[in-house]
């Protein structure tokens, strides 16, 4: 599988605070890549500094073999990455439909018809909701908004920041089963940032572990959920006794 | 006062309310899109007044050719100074951005004055001193064309925010800048057709007033009532700040001839300050923050 993004040694700031310390990570054409990791360990800040909301200090981003670092996120969007921001971000006072059609402002507008049709195919909800504004719509509904909205600019990458979060399970492996389809179907590379670690394992081909900053682990999906530290730490299955000692001194080896 | 008088006056105020909401729709177009207040509003309007001087009486041009080069011109007047003054401000405390604006009024009036000189002018245009009797009701075909134009410009304007690619994506940036560049919206091209549709309809009013006021490089001073509607309206909404337009030219006549002078001129004044007590956020606040 080609490379379509790299992330060479790429430290972010938020004022003094380092949020990413050194980081490198590649992406395949073709996967669904997980990207795991604590709270505030820098999962956002990484997807933030691909979409270009955010330019790292240090390092490389490339998309395609071409650098994309600096370049003004409304430009990166039209290079074909779309990212569905943590907490939806959906456009609250617009309707549904009008959402998915800014979804589309980088394409012709004949070309957007049948894009539409497929997001309406894919959520059946939202064409219920297509005349409704969004900000009406259940948290389920945005978070289905905001992937539709992702999908109608037809990107190559999609990056999604954790989609799961405040949903009901019944929800959660909705949305899991729709990176699936999109990603097998129509062929989109996807970058899916999770706490919950197990959803993101099951529809993962890889993933990388992230933890103050650093990528502290990358394997196949099935490698890493079958290692032990993920099973502690992010699938919650326990070891029996040495508990704490041993989280203790695993977390120190990650540093 | 008859029912005829009364009618006479709602009129008068109407028409001249629409100005009012004219220039009001352009504080709000610019501040849904950048946060920041453009205190040079009034004058870009005095500027399309003289413009609008130059091309009618100076170069001659018919009423409607020179009504659409005069909202061009301004329409480009406004784009230039949003790249010239406002873009480099990018990253700039809001209040620098707000002191630019006041003194950017300083320097139109000034530029006014030594270019078309102190002295009032009016402009010719094809509605002076022509009435349409209603029985008792004298309806001045300036007050009737004023009323016209910003009904259609209105209609204009919804229909733009709501069918318009380009429209919705404004609505967009300014209801949420991050998802807005995520989907591929220039935030900087938002701001410059703000400014340039502001200055654009600015030119437009001061072309709708011109035959009921004189123009010189003071008149741009009405901005400030304009502006309190525009507050009064919630200042994030177009509708609001039209309807509170409206609303003041109609209370600002009947004032003028039912109380003092003095209390008369605060009247707009006085409106803004019990709605700011009643509704801090205006009649038609929005309903929800901008999200930055
Ligand atoms: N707007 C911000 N200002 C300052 N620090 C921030 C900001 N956003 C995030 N951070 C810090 O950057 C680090 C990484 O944050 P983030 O990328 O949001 O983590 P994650 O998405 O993995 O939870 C955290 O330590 C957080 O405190
Ligand atoms: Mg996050």
């Amino acid at each position: 599988m080609a490379e379509l993004l790299s992330v060479q040694n790429v430290e972010t700031l938020y004022g003094p605070i380092m949020a990413l310390r050194g980081v490198s990570m590649q992406v395949r054409e073709g996967q669904i890549l997980a990207l795991l990791g604590a709270n505030g360990a820098g999962k956002s800040t990484l997807l933030k500094t691909i979409s270009g909301t955010m330019v790292p200090k240090k390092g490389r981003v490339e998309f395609q073999g071409k650098s994309i670092a600096g370049t003004p996120p409304h430009q990166i969007a039209r290079l074909g990455i779309a990212q569905v921001p943590e907490g939806r971000e959906v456009f609250a006072l617009l309707t549904t439909e009008q959402n998915l059609h800014m979804g589309g402002y980088v394409r012709e507008r004949a070309d957007i018809a049948e894009s539409l049709r497929r997001v309406y195919a894919l959520f059946p909800a939202l064409y219920v909701k297509r005349a409704s504004q969004a900000g009406y719509l259940s948290g389920g509904q945005q978070q289905m908004l905001a992937i539709g909205r992702a999908m109608m600019s037809s990107p190559r990458l999609m990056l999604l920041d954790e989609p799961s979060l405040g949903l009901s399970p019944q929800l959660v492996s909705e949305i899991a089963e729709t990176i699936v389809k999109l990603n097998r179907e129509q062929g989109v590379t996807i970058m899916l940032v999770e706490q919950n670690a197990r959803m993101a394992l099951d529809v993962a081909d890889y993933g990388y572990v992230l933890e103050n900053g650093r990528i502290v682990m990358e394997n196949t999906a099935k490698n890493l959920s079958d290692a032990t530290d993920i099973k502690e730490f992010y699938l919650g299955m326990k070891e029996q006794g040495v508990r704490g000692r041993r989280r203790w001194k695993q977390r120190k080896t990650w540093r | 006062m008859d029912g005829a008088q009364f009618l006479q006056v709602l009129i008068i105020g109407l028409s001249q309310g629409c100005v009012y909401g004219l220039i009001a729709l352009g504080f709000v177009l610019i501040y849904k899109a950048t946060e920041v207040v453009n205190f040079a509003q009034g004058d870009l309007m005095m500027i399309g007044m003289f413009i609008a001087f130059t091309f009618l009486n100076v170069l001659g041009m018919p009423y409607w050719l020179g009504l659409m080069c005069t909202c061009a011109s301004m329409a480009l007047i406004g784009a230039l100074l949003e790249r010239a003054l406002i873009r480099p401000m990018i990253g700039e405390p809001t209040f620098a951005v707000l002191m630019l604006t006041v003194g950017l009024g300083f320097i139109l009036r000034s530029f006014a004055g030594s270019v078309w000189g102190a002295d009032p002018k009016s402009i010719h245009n094809p509605f002076s001193g022509e009435v349409l009797r209603l029985g008792e009701v004298f309806l001045g075909f300036e007050n009737i064309a004023v009323m016209v134009g910003t009904a259609l410009v209105c209609i204009a304007l919804g229909l733009y925010f709501r069918y318009a690619r380009i429209g919705v994506s404004m609505q967009a940036a300014s209801q949420n800048q991050l998802a807005a560049v995520l989907v591929g919206i220039s935030v900087n091209r938002v701001t410059l057709l703000a400014w340039a549709l502001s200055a654009g309809i600015a030119g437009f009013a001061g072309v709708m007033l011109a035959p009921v006021s004189l123009i010189d490089p003071q008149v741009g001073f009405i901005g400030i009532k304009a502006f309190a509607a525009a507050i009064i309206g919630g200042l994030g909404s177009l509708p609001g700040a039209l309807i509170a337009g409206i609303a003041i030219g109609v209370i600002e006549q009947f004032a003028q001839i039912t109380l003092p002078t003095s209390l008369a001129t605060a009247s707009p004044y006085l409106v803004m300050l019990i709605i700011l007590i009643v509704r801090p956020g205006g009649l038609f606040a929005s309903v929800q923050r901008k999200r930055v």
